[in-house]
């Protein structure tokens, strides 16, 4: 074992960083289209996630779930199914999670003890020796229930609502900017429910050694995992160890631990052996999160040339009783265009059906498009195109806080986006068709708040010259792998198959984890900050201001010296701790990542199918770290927005809040044949109070624009507004005459 | 009960104790060959895709007990990291993918979908059922058993593409 | 899924058995036992007994009951003289599904309704007698033609709506010995007994498809779904329509997702045939159809769906060159 130099470095943004450090670095690997390192693996099915690696002798377990909406559970027909074959234990437990914990809550969710909130909640884990005799054991439980009577809720309509003093918000008098207007809009529209459908399925596998708890896990966030699952088990966060080196999505949706992990935990323990908990696809959605559905009033005033006076958007969503999260639906409302008079307002009901949480973009994902649609309305009303409506009304700071914007590129993105889309080519609503297709051209802001979490990260530069990153992020797909090595690759002027990055295990520093869009800028700010405490150490064996210091291949260079890495080693490694913490930035700056998307649809007038023939959009979210991955999570965006769009919405049966459409058959996300060309660019864009990388979140922003663009575009094809998400079918016909 | 098959050309004699083990779960929990996933477990995502003697089907919805003496293809054996496939290439090159987890399926199902196309097979955007070319809606549609959360789509078709215009006119 | 006896069969006549359940490809039969609402003792393989091929008989054409769907789509004879059965192919599931699943396994396949999906739901197709949670239920994908006050639920395929449009004819073999049942006629209306979806009685087994001679003309299947690729059908319309002399001579339709068997109307192909096509002809072959259908609610919009899917298909197939 070698001797290990250990520095550190710490950053906490409590101000503008004018030093562009990615600027100034020789080795030209990050920014550049890598390809995955952890492709290969994936691509050969040597990935290994949750329900794999099993240790030996893993027994399977399968949830019970309530059969009513509501009441209390008195009994299990236990002894029945302790009796069939290979049944090891059926187990109830006050410590089953009642819903999965929401995202960085770093403590248990609500437990079961006994009480059942909705339809389809898990009650019992029967576990058995093989995963067959598991489900079938499962689907044989029986439980009694008791109905203390409560009444059920399962629609909005029927839901009482609560109005949280902290999310409303009011400037200026919105009713008198109404009237006084040149032109106003006043509107409702909905979006529905919807499902997450990460393609790996919820699974935990748990083993107890010496006391302590190893659970391979589907997370997004180990650090808050450790202490959710802790805390639900009643034990340490020290004893928990939660591995996740490969995770198959996640969209929010395992942000916060859930009933698998808590379940197969309590279950390795009892029976002394590993326990397997993979959750069927119907468990996923019916036990995990959705998004809530949302109601929301729009009200748009403007004056005859088009300059915003007013801005209102109230929302109505829900959640389970007792839950705190609620879709922040306006979150970006706010900021993102003039109007000196402003109503924001928020409701939220309580249903009992599945629980609500965080999916890609809570808030602007349902909000966004929401807002463009009325934008696009208002803007014809006015009569002035809609991209040249949006200029006109980009303010100059944020105007709710009146604080500067950290950066804000919309107007290029809207430019440039009309130029690479062929904007000009667009025709007056409802005049384009082609035989019985209705062809149409739309378009939408896209707007995402840019946040920064505190993320811990390890970079070792080892005797030979090579490093390793280590930090316990998660790779969700959003492509950690590819940039934290990069990062770290440039930083210390190594070529990028010299690092080796080890993510998603908890025992590792703790990061941010994936989600909001936060992830590649906190955990790579982290290995970005622990580089360059290697690069101090390294600029001072060299006798040179780190700021001379140029690292490049494997070899130092200040001055007129030149010394390979191994060499200034000298057998030792390096060892740079970093810490990013968020600061005052946060409240002195508006910080948002933006862009301006397309879409080109063709609707069927005889059958009222929506097609999107083509989609273009151009984001400005400061520095792209690898735009390889950076255009497959726009792209990914996109596509979720097509789903919400056109044709995804969870239908739970009015009676009893069953999860009716509860599979990926009839939960219809988008296929492959649905969806179309994309073109996608990223202008230069820089954030100096973003984080020390200057960059910015780029997996969810591309969700914001996508359906507003889609709306849009169907209202050209049309000339109908279509105010129900999702626009299926059924929907048009209702609306366009017989052909 | 007794069976035989053969998986990336190992054979195995089993003796499977439980007729309703699917092929999809046996190669996973007892055969250890977890490359191929399981995303609904209904045939409803394409995540379980193998070849069964040379042809594509979904893992999750056949039995282990119906291929005795059949040939089992699956993402292991098509390409490892040292030696990828051309498929496996063209998917790292292309990004056609993000987390990973349907890749597996998508992959097998593309390599079996050249062939069906090399065969003229047609589909049902194919404009004339006897004239079957190669395009990028004729590769959506066909790619479409296999869902893709992550959406990866655009880049597979252009990493399929890329592989069905090396191996030569379809 | 619950435990069961697996045996292979070496040939046909084993599996016809009252006591045997038979799985060929699986992709719906092993889909729902996993959920326990099928739950057969006994479980007979049947995808080694032959049947698997399709040759020419006269001017028609025999398809083995074990012919996958894709050969059947891919077949020559079938693309070219019978090409509504490789289009309604075609149209459903996927590549994969396609290649096991077998020509008699997509006769038989049931329902998608979620509530018969659902053992903690009451469902007289699984259960006869217990009620049916469907009606008043979500009912987006049910029927709008046929239904009963025992069952709403749809037949889910797309083959079997061109097998009905081509007056192909079911071959069915028991101990009892050999019967043919016209294809129109092999699905059966719920009526008060739902939990039978066709015509074939215990032990009885499909042994092939036969289609008579090739009807020519203009052929079409148009689909219509929530997403272009994989998913079943809202409505579907299967065409096919003979010109001579700017009239109609032969039209045979059929239509999927719409009912508990591939909807057949001969009035409304009698109403079409021996005329110049016409608008207002199309629409009074849509009420012909469309007599007596009723919505649930979510699916009213079908009734509509129908009559412009059906319009548009016979406006198109019949214009220009036809």
């Amino acid at each position: 074992m070698s001797d290990t130099v250990q520095v550190e470095r710490q950053q906490k943004m409590d101000s503008r960083e004018d030093t562009d450090f990615f600027g100034g670095t020789a080795q030209g690997v990050l920014s550049t289209a890598m390809d995955r390192p952890d492709g290969p693996q994936k691509v050969t099915g040597t990935a290994t996630y949750a329900d794999e690696d099993h240790p030996p002798g893993t027994v399977f377990g399968w949830l019970v779930r309530a059969t009513v909406t509501r009441g209390f559970v008195t009994g299990l027909n236990t002894d029945e199914l302790r009796a069939m074959p290979g049944v090891l234990l059926v187990l109830r437990d006050d410590r089953l999670l009642r819903n999965p914990a929401q995202g960085q809550a770093g403590r248990a969710p609500v437990q079961f003890k006994g009480e059942v909130a909705y339809k389809g909640q898990p009650i019992a884990l029967v576990v058995a020796e093989s995963f067959e005799q598991a489900r079938h054991a499962g689907l044989a439980a029986k439980a009694d229930y008791l109905d203390r009577g409560g009444k059920a809720v399962i629609c909005p309509e029927d839901a009482e609502f609560e109005t949280p003093k902290a999310k409303q918000s009011s400037m200026g008098d919105l009713d008198a900017a109404m009237t006084a207007a040149a032109h106003r809009l006043d509107g409702e529209w909905t979006t529905p429910s919807m499902s997450h459908v990460a393609m790996e399925p919820h699974s935990a596998v748990a083993w107890w050694e010496d006391g302590k708890l190893t659970v391979r896990a589907s997370q997004q966030m180990l650090k808050h995992n450790v202490k959710e699952l802790a805390d639900s088990l009643g034990i340490s966060p020290a004893m928990v160890r939660i591995l996740a080196p490969f995770v198959g999505g996640g969209f929010g949706s395992k942000l916060g631990i859930s009933h698998e992990s808590v379940a197969a935990a309590i279950a390795a323990r009892k029976l002394g052996r590993p326990v397997a908990v993979p959750l069927h696809r119907r468990q996923v959605c019916e036990t995990t999160t959705r998004r809530s559905e949302s109601r929301q009033r729009v009200r748009l005033c403007c004056d005859r040339d088009g300059v915003l006076t007013g801005v209102g958007h109230e929302v109505w969503v829900s959640n389970l009783p007792g839950e705190t999260f609620s879709e922040p639906v306006t979150q970006s409302t706010p900021f993102t265009y003039r109007g000196e008079n402003r109503e924001i307002a928020h409701h939220v009901g309580r249903l009992n059906i599945t629980c609500a949480g965080s999916m890609r973009a809570p808030g602007e994902a349902i909000g966004v498009p929401v807002t463009e649609a009325a934008i696009d309305e208002l803007a014809e009303m006015a009569g002035i195109d809609p991209i040249e409506f949006r200029l006109r009304n980009i303010p100059e700071e944020d105007p709710s806080k009146e604080i500067p914007y950290s950066s804000n590129r919309l107007a290029d993105c809207l430019r440039r986006g009309a130029e690479l889309f062929g904007w000009s080519e667009r025709k007056p609503a409802g005049t384009r068709r082609e035989g019985e297709w209705l062809i149409g051209m739309g378009m939408a802001t896209a707007v995402r708040v840019n946040m920064l979490q505190e993320s811990e990260a390890r970079v070792v530069l080892l005797p030979d010259g090579s490093a390793r990153v280590e930090t316990d992020m998660t790779d969700i797909g959003t492509g950690s792998y590819s940039i934290l090595t990069q990062i770290a690759a440039e930083a210390l002027g190594l070529p990028a198959d010299r690092v080796t990055t080890v993510l998603g295990d908890s025992d590792l520093p703790p990061a941010a984890g994936s989600g909001g869009s936060f992830g590649a800028a906190s955990s790579g700010s982290s290995v970005t900050l622990a580089a360059q405490a290697v690069r101090e150490e390294l600029a001072k064996r060299m006798g040179a201001d780190p700021g001379e210091l140029t690292l490049k291949d494997g070899h130092a260079i200040a001055g007129n010296t030149r010394r390979s890495l191994p060499d200034l080693l000298g057998g030792e490694a390096i060892e740079g701790k970093g810490t990013i913490k968020p600061g005052s930035n946060a409240r002195s700056v508006r910080q948002a990542s933006w862009g301006a998307q397309f879409a080109e649809v063709a609707v069927s007038a005889v059958t009222g199918e929506v097609q999107v023939r083509r989609m273009a959009a151009v984001f400005a979210a400061g520095r792209v770290l690898n735009p390889k991955t950076a255009r497959s999570q726009c792209i990914g965006g996109m596509v979720f927005g097509i789903g919400s769009a056109l044709t995804e919405e969870s239908h739970y049966d009015r009676r009893d809040g069953s999860f009716v459409n509860r599979d990926l058959a009839e939960y219809k996300i988008p296929a492959n044949l649905d969806v179309p060309k994309i073109e996608i660019e990223f202008l230069e864009d820089r954030d100096a109070w973003a984080n020390p990388m200057q960059a910015k979140g780029i997996g969810e922003v591309a969700v914001c624009g996508t359906a507003g663009a889609i709306l849009n575009a169907i209202a050209n094809a049309t000339g109908v507004r279509f105010r129900h998400l999702p626009v299926t079918l059924d929907k048009v016909i209702a609306a366009l005459p017989r052909p | 009960m007794q069976l035989r098959l053969t998986v990336n050309g190992t054979e195995h004699a089993l003796d499977l104790s439980d007729p309703r083990v699917t092929l999809l779960d046996l190669l996973r929990y007892r055969l250890g060959l977890t490359g191929t996933k399981k995303g609904c477990d209904h045939g409803q995502c394409g995540a379980c895709t193998v070849l069964v003697n040379g042809r594509r089907m979904n893992s999750c919805l056949s039995l282990a007990a119906m291929h005795e003496g059949d040939e089992v293809t699956t993402v292991e054996g098509i390409g490892t990291p040292d030696n990828l496939a051309p498929m496996q290439e063209a998917f790292v090159r292309h990004d056609g993918f993000q987390c990973g987890y349907c890749t597996p399926g998508q992959i097998v199902s593309a390599t079996a979908m050249l062939k069906e196309l090399a065969a003229g097979w047609p589909s049902q955007v194919s404009g004339d059922l006897d004239a079957v070319a190669l395009s990028d809606d004729e590769i959506r549609e066909r790619m479409s058993g296999n869902l893709c959360r992550c959406a990866a789509y655009p880049n597979i078709v252009e990493a399929i593409r890329e592989v069905a215009e090396q191996e030569g006119p379809a | 899924m619950r435990p069961f006896d697996f045996q292979r069969a070496s040939g046909a006549a084993e599996a016809m058995d009252p006591g045997l359940r038979v799985i060929a490809g699986g992709t719906n039969l092993l889909d729902l036992m996993k959920h326990e609402v099928e739950t057969p003792a006994r479980l007979i393989d049947v995808n080694h007994v032959g049947l698997d091929e399709v040759r020419r008989e006269g001017e028609g054409l025999r398809i083995g009951a074990l012919v996958r769907n894709s050969d059947l789509a891919a077949h020559e004879a079938v693309r070219r003289d019978w090409p509504l059965l490789s289009r309604a192919i075609l149209a459903g599931a996927s590549g994969q599904i396609r290649n096991r699943a077998t020509t008699g396994g997509n006769l038989m396949q049931r329902t998608r309704c979620p509530y018969f999906y659902d053992i903690h739901a009451r469902c007289n197709k699984r259960e006869p007698g217990q009620g049916c949670d469907a009606i008043g239920g979500f009912t987006r994908s049910h029927a709008i033609l046929g239904a009963s006050e025992a069952c709403i639920a749809t037949y889910p395929g797309d083959m079997a709506v061109a097998l009905t449009a081509l007056d192909a004819v079911v071959e069915v073999e028991g101990q009892g010995g050999a019967r043919e049942i016209p294809a129109a006629g092999f699905h059966r209306l719920p009526g008060d007994d739902p939990s039978r979806d066709n015509d074939l009685r215990p032990g009885e087994f499909i042994t092939g498809v036969r289609l008579p001679a090739p009807l020519g003309g203009r052929q079409v299947y148009r689909k219509v779904r929530d997403r272009r690729s994989y998913a079943f059908a809202l409505v579907s319309v299967a065409l096919a329509v003979t010109m001579e002399g700017g009239r109609m001579t032969r039209v045979r339709l059929a239509f999927g997702g719409v009912a508990h068997k591939p909807w057949r109307v001969p009035e409304a192909e009698a109403l079409l045939e021996g005329h110049a096509p016409h608008a207002a002809l199309f629409d009074r072959a849509a009420d012909a159809v469309l007599e007596g259908a009723r919505g649930q609610g979510d699916n009213d919009f079908k009734i509509e769906l129908l009559r412009r899917t059906l319009v548009a298909t016979l406006t198109d197939a019949t214009g220009d060159a036809a």
